[in-house]
């Protein structure tokens, strides 16, 4: 019998691209940062952080993790190599979400209490800037080219559009109900941004600021308020988006040329974020409820794992 | 004098402010209390209930408003203990105001309802819990953002019954809105299968627990007036917070109180920090210098229904933010983990019923399990097939 579940189990890992990859959890409610390895789908370390950590960058480099540590007001800097907090980057008060900027050099932060963005320069460890944005910022993009940073401020109901270089507000787009994340596309042409309360996901044309079309989300025997849209990730050919669903415990897989649903994958409860593996093949989602991961294998089209990290999982990275 | 001082008024009210298209005026009415006296030493007591909600309301539609050239300012009244709210309602009519705040009792909003200008205006009651106002009483030109007392007594029965806490000893305050709140609780008791084991009133004085030996007057009092037959829950329906916190630890039978004492019912609470709620507590308590009570919270949604409603439309137009507001296109974010918007049929905001222990949230109904044709939200109060509001 253990030959046979030793064999099973080999046949599993086989079955899943045994990418040598590393996911970074943040859970938000034990104050930690998990560590999974992607090959065999495993805890590896769990990393003390500060107080409610939630989003997570890597730094271009890779050799950096930065976690938002919300209730201590500063960006925790975990070295990779050493699997520890090894310093920290001030980001304003009350950080969620942030986003590093393509130049490598520029964190820019979601100061939720302040209805601020903070501009952080990483080597000289300080606020540089900051821009004025509305009711309680939350979601942070950066263009692939840096031009623009998008911010979304959940009770304004509105992305910022920001010149990454002037800092300054270039257009302000009015969203659905409670707006969470933004994405771009990988080619920067198109803005997404995800709802809560209305569940929907908008996109726009980057260039234009139009609205090109909204995505509503269906998930049979789940009531309209239990559908809620959250964290996102499109796939490097910019062909599919994936959402995550929040209280209808699925993520939705986007046809970005269509903007329809394809389907739906049934993982933990209440994912919050998702992050895509570097060969695309496989998307993992925080689950905020259950306390664990989702792998899905997407090629197979099956969620294939969960893997318990610790309490209240938020904010996931892939990295090498 | 009088003439003169009222003239000036309306000039104000109807100063540039309100002669630019770009600005929404809403009018606020409250009235002066005479301040409920803390209860116990950490307890603080509070003048401004309501308005400050009805300040932050404003403060957050115009931080969107900015954005799309919209503004908003809010006109307060604040009556004297017995005065009647018809001048105000007329003069704010007369400025042109369409929405007022009605943070008034039950006899006062019916009044500034058929007060002279009414007829063209939406009161958003935001205190009133009666639950007659719902039904019988309802009227065309009031919505509610408070909950009703049928809300909050489902809110906590879903709570007891999916905790299988179904037998309950109710203990009945004796002013008439504590009559009003046992009999929401007998009703949500009746309608999720829990049952009434003892039913009777609190017949002693209120006594001032905080004299040097209070307490020792209390440990003798309260197992007294507790001594019945065995029970899960101790439900309490004291509203004027005069004895319901007295009950807890001292009951003859250890068990928990629930209801408008311990374990509490309540549209809002200064415990929760859930669904993004800790960036509107901390904005409150930046602002107001205390906790947000859950008033403020019911007028803060009154005005910020407004303001979502003018973010949608892309207009300060009365007529079809009312209109918005009432259809089932509306959707608020009320830091309560899902949207909220308006009953059709007698203008209450559906929304989650918290449930809140002293320190900490303890949970938050619709209860999981408690279903609807409609939305599990629609579980909690009145609903459209027991509705006999006729507007």
């Amino acid at each position: 019998m253990q030959v046979l579940m030793a064999l099973l189990l080999a046949t599993l890992a086989l079955a899943v691209p045994a990418a040598a990859e590393t996911i970074y959890v943040s859970n938000e409610q034990d104050n930690t940062v998990a560590v999974v390895d992607g090959a065999t789908m495993t805890l590896l370390a769990t990393i003390d952080t500060g107080r409610r950590p939630r989003g997570l960058a890597l730094s271009t480099d890779n050799k950096m993790l930065f976690v938002a540590e919300g209730d201590d007001n500063r960006i925790g800097v975990v070295d990779i190599a050493e699997g520890r907090v090894v310093g920290e980057l001030p980001s304003g008060a009350d950080p969620e979400f942030f986003v590093v900027h393509p130049d490598g050099k520029r964190l820019f932060v979601a100061n939720e209490n302040d209805n601020l963005v903070s501009v952080v320069d990483i080597a000289a460890v300080k606020v540089i800037g900051t821009v004025d944005v509305g009711v309680e910022p939350e979601g942070m993009a950066a263009s692939a080219d840096g031009r623009y940073v998008a911010c979304t401020s959940e009770t304004t109901s509105m992305v910022h559009l920001i010149d990454a270089s002037t800092l300054k507000l270039v257009d302000n787009l009015l969203v659905d109900t409670r707006p969470r994340a933004a994405s771009f596309s990988p080619d920067g042409k198109q803005l997404w941004v995800s709802s809560e309360i209305r569940g929907t996901v908008t996109v726009f044309d980057t260039a234009s600021r139009a609205q090109t079309g909204k995505i509503e989300f269906e998930v049979p025997g789940i009531r309209r308020e239990g559908v809620q849209a959250v964290g996102m990730a499109m796939s490097r050919d910019g062909a599919t988006a994936y959402v995550a669903l929040g209280p209808a415990n699925r993520i939705a897989e986007v046809d970005v040329k269509t903007l329809t649903v394809r389907r739906l994958y049934l993982v933990g409860q209440r994912p919050w974020h998702v992050a895509l593996s570097a060969d695309q093949k496989r998307l993992v989602s925080a689950n905020g409820n259950s306390g664990d991961i989702s792998f899905i294998d997407l090629e197979n089209q099956e969620v294939v794992k969960s893997l318990p990290v610790g309490r209240g999982p938020w904010g996931v990275v892939i990295g090498p | 004098m009088r003439l003169m001082l009222a003239l000036l008024y309306l000039l104000l009210i109807a100063g540039p402010g309100a002669a630019d298209e770009q600005t929404m005026v809403i009018g606020y009415i409250g009235q002066q209390r005479k301040p409920a006296l803390p209860l116990g030493p950490l307890d603080e007591a509070v003048a401004d209930d309501g308005l400050q909600g009805a300040r932050l309301g404003i403060a957050d539609d115009d931080s969107t408003g900015r954005f799309l050239g919209q503004k908003f300012r809010l006109e307060e009244r604040i009556l004297a203990p017995a005065e009647a709210p018809a001048d105000a309602v007329r003069q704010f009519a007369d400025a042109g105001i369409a929405f007022v705040i009605a943070d008034l009792d039950a006899a006062p909003l019916l009044q500034a309802s058929a007060a002279s200008g009414a007829e063209r205006m939406t009161l958003l009651n935001s205190r009133a819990p009666d639950d007659v106002l719902r039904q019988q009483d309802c009227r065309r030109n009031v919505m509610h953002t408070i909950p009703s007392r049928a809300m909050l007594a489902d809110g906590l029965a879903q709570y007891l019954v999916w905790k299988r806490w179904q037998r309950w000893f109710l203990l009945v305050g004796p002013h008439p809105q504590d009559q009003a709140m046992a009999a929401a609780f007998r009703r949500a008791a009746a309608r999720f299968g829990a049952e009434i084991t003892t039913d009777q009133p609190w017949t002693f004085r209120p006594a001032n627990g905080r004299a040097d030996t209070g307490h020792v007057t209390l440990q003798t009092e309260i197992p007294a007036v507790t001594q019945v037959s065995d029970y899960d829950v101790l439900v309490v329906a004291d509203e004027a917070d005069e004895f319901g916190a007295y009950l807890e630890g001292r009951t003859a039978l250890p068990g928990i109180v629930a209801g408008t004492q311990g374990l509490v019912a309540t549209g809002w609470s200064a415990v929760s920090e859930e669904w993004g709620a800790t960036q509107l507590q901390d904005r409150f308590h930046r602002q107001a210098g205390r906790w947000m009570l859950p008033s403020d919270y019911a007028a803060w949604l009154a005005v910020r229904s407004i303001g979502e409603a003018a973010t949608r439309l892309h207009s300060l137009d009365a007529v079809a933010i009312g209109k918005y507001m009432r259809s089932d296109a509306f959707l608020l974010a009320g830091f309560k983990g899902q949207g909220l918007s308006f009953r059709a049929w007698d203008g209450q905001m559906r929304q989650p019923i918290l449930i809140a222990g002293p320190r900490l949230l303890i949970s938050s109904s619709p209860q999981p399990g408690f279903l609807h044709q409609r939305t599990p939200l629609d579980t909690l109060g009145i609903d459209l097939e027991e509705s006999t509001c006729k507007f």
